[in-house]
């Protein structure tokens, strides 16, 4: 068969014309699907773990350390004598560096300098997981983003990644600085990144995070997001509450009480 | 082995330079089995400088051996004769700075027995595994064209066609490491400086400048130890090459400095701040950074005039001043720039420490041991087939025999 110029014109403008219709109906049909996926993800998912921490109580334990001491006692995490190599699952950090978008320039006198309980947001699409290139560390069904310790390469691409400062790399043997180790948790190894697991270990025998339970003033909540009846939900549905860097659209499921 | 008995003959100075080489590696593969065993924690790097220098020069080297493709195109693609002798050394440079670059990557690992986890869990959502890709692939595709095309020049006769294909393949694969490379780091959210379209392209545009720059240097050190010529007018295109590319990469800096420093968001301006200005009482960069403008200043005024671009003592100062001017702004600025402030706006200080910079300097020694003797191969095949027109000594040689 022989195809004139014209014959491959017309040919070529009617598959155009096909090409256009079919990305025309995708993008309906894409719209539709969009619409009943939005609808349906608490059915899909129904367990998303999440944290609120009230910082109007937090603020009422002046100098309190028992988040970040029962975190610490319970996963082994290791106290080093040099800040820059310090690793970090539950510590605090002032208000001002934690929420800089809340400063309005006249409220600081009440708010600056307030400790605010820092630890990994368990994002519900983490740069951290996108990022690195072993899949050491991944997302749950139920949220939680864990990390494998035997996989991890210690690139530190995900602590480049992450918005938070959620991350930790062992620079030095963490070993001999944890000062009585727990024999129920692996200490980890130099050279690899760890972080926040949701104590992930004790949801698996239905208790709550250690710090949770450590916290005098009851001031962490933690629950299933995706249950509207869950504790953490009343409290967001009564109070206003913040997450960090929402606008990197990360979706952190630990959210502040200011 | 690929001509290796070329490199296994040569004068007493040749010897020498390659035993100081080897030396500096030595201590280096010292100070690198002290870091296996202590940790990174012997590194300037810390909880919110979390890359260093490994990194930063990395990213450099990247550059470096993409910038190959500013000989291979002109002479593949547009049959640009002039550069017929040059670009066998451009392409043995960029073979070079690939095996560099994956050896910082490598020494940067926390767990480097590990590194085969990259292939074993491959991960196509992460920019790290197509950096690997890409990298890995420019090693294989320079390391098939460089031996195809030297075997064919020695024994005299064309290059198989089918390398053709394999060498325009090349180009676009060139562009792609440094592309990729950028995208590291502009991918990622929650570093502002780095957040910017105009990376892939600032990257090129630096590496475009720096690769030639350093390539007329060693094509200047070899006429004058070995007295092979590349040839004035390779030179001069190659310097007007470095002009051009030194021009976009300043105009790419400023585009970025402009959208940051007048849209006035804080967050993006604190890292400029703290490169250019100091932030907090921390100075560290500061002199750095000037130094890296200066250059660059100096390098576009000896540049741009064409009667000095020309002149054989001008030519290498100003390729000087473009290497340290973008060694300084890439190999060290924009890595660790990007990490102060932190997320949570802590500005810490990053001080490489002996160790580290004995490691690079290994590194740089093991590039400089490469870069030798595969110019020594280069020219032996040269001087073998004894091309009528320039005096090649039958065994060059030299204390800088690169
Ligand atoms: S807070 Fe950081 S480490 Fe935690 S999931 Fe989000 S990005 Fe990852
Ligand atoms: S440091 Fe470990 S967890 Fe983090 S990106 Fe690299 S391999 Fe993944």
């Amino acid at each position: 068969m022989k195809i004139t110029r014209k014959d491959f014109l017309r040919l070529s403008g009617l598959s155009f014309l096909a090409g256009g219709a079919m990305e025309a109906a995708r993008a309906i049909a894409g719209r539709s699907s969009a619409a009943t996926e939005s609808q349906s993800t608490p059915v899909a998912q129904s367990v998303r773990w999440g944290m609120v921490v009230d910082l109007r109580r937090c603020q009422k334990e002046k100098g309190c350390t028992a988040c970040t001491d029962a975190c610490d006692a319970a996963h082994n995490v290791p106290r080093l004598a040099d800040p820059q190599h310090q690793v970090n699952w539950i510590w605090t950090q002032p208000y001002e560096t934690v929420f800089p978008f809340i400063q309005n320039g006249y409220a600081e006198q009440s708010d600056a300098g307030i400790p605010v309980p820092l630890l990994c947001n368990h994002c519900a699409s983490p740069p951290c997981v996108h990022v690195c290139p072993t899949q050491a560390t991944w997302k749950r069904a139920d949220g939680i983003v864990m990390m494998d310790w035997h996989r991890c390469i210690g690139c530190r691409y995900c602590m480049a990644a992450c918005p938070y400062g959620s991350r930790s790399f062992n620079w030095v043997d963490p070993r001999p600085a944890i000062a009585h180790i727990n024999p129920d948790f692996p200490t980890r190894s130099k050279g690899v990144v760890e972080k926040c697991n949701f104590c992930e270990e004790r949801l698996a025998n239905g208790l709550k995070p250690s710090c949770v339970d450590a916290c005098p003033q009851k001031a962490l909540v933690f629950g299933n997001l995706a249950d509207p009846n869950s504790e953490p939900r009343q409290l967001l549905r009564q109070r206003f509450a913040v997450q960090r860097e929402p606008e990197l659209g990360t979706g952190p499921s630990v959210y502040y009480l200011v | 082995m690929f001509m290796f008995e070329k490199a296994i003959r040569g004068s007493r100075q040749y010897w020498i330079w390659l035993f100081c080489l080897l030396c500096v590696i030595l201590a280096g593969l010292a100070f690198y089995l002290y870091q296996l065993n202590l940790g990174l924690g012997v590194t300037g790097m810390s909880r919110n400088v979390s890359w260093g220098m490994y990194i930063a020069q990395f990213t450099f080297f990247v550059g470096v051996a993409a910038s190959a493709v500013m000989v291979v195109l002109p002479y593949y693609l547009h049959d640009y004769k002039a550069f017929g002798r040059v670009t066998v050394l451009g392409e043995f440079l960029a073979i070079t700075a690939v095996v560099m670059c994956c050896l910082f990557i490598f020494v940067d690992l926390g767990q480097p027995a590990r590194v085969f986890n990259i292939i074993l869990y491959p991960t196509p959502w992460s920019l790290m595994f197509w950096d690997m890709i890409s990298l890995s692939g420019y090693l294989l595709l320079n390391a098939m064209i460089t031996v195809v095309t030297l075997t064919a020049e020695r024994e005299e006769v064309a290059p198989p066609r089918w390398i053709r294909p394999v060498i325009v393949l090349s180009i676009p694969w060139a562009v792609s490491i440094h592309t990729v490379t950028a995208f590291l780091y502009s991918g990622l959210p929650g570093r502002s400086s780095w957040l910017t379209a105009i990376m892939a392209p600032r990257f090129l545009a630096g590496a475009f400048c720096s690769g030639p720059a350093l390539l007329i240097l060693f094509c200047l050190i070899l006429r004058r130890t070995t007295g092979f010529d590349v040839g004035q007018k390779a030179i001069n295109a190659l310097s007007v090459i470095v002009t051009y590319a030194m021009v976009i990469n300043v105009f790419f800096i400023l585009v970025e400095a402009f959208t940051v420093l007048y849209s006035r968001i804080p967050a993006d301006v604190a890292h400029l701040q703290y490169l250019y200005l100091g932030l907090d009482g921390n100075y560290h960069l500061v002199p750095w950074m000037w130094l890296s403008v200066l250059l660059a200043a100096v390098a576009l005024a000896l540049l741009l005039v064409p009667s000095w671009r020309r002149n054989p003592v001008i030519l290498p100062i100003a390729c000087l001043a473009v290497f340290f001017s973008l060694w300084l702004d890439k190999g060290l600025g924009l890595i660790v720039g990007g990490f102060v402030p932190s997320p949570l706006d802590t500005v810490t200080t990053y001080t490489p420490t002996l160790p580290e910079w004995s490691i690079v300097l290994g590194i740089y020694a093991i590039g400089a041991v490469m870069i030798t003797v595969f110019y020594k191969i280069a020219l032996a095949v040269h001087g073998e087939i004894g091309e009528a027109d320039v005096h090649v000594p039958a065994v060059p040689a030299g204390p800088a025999d690169r």
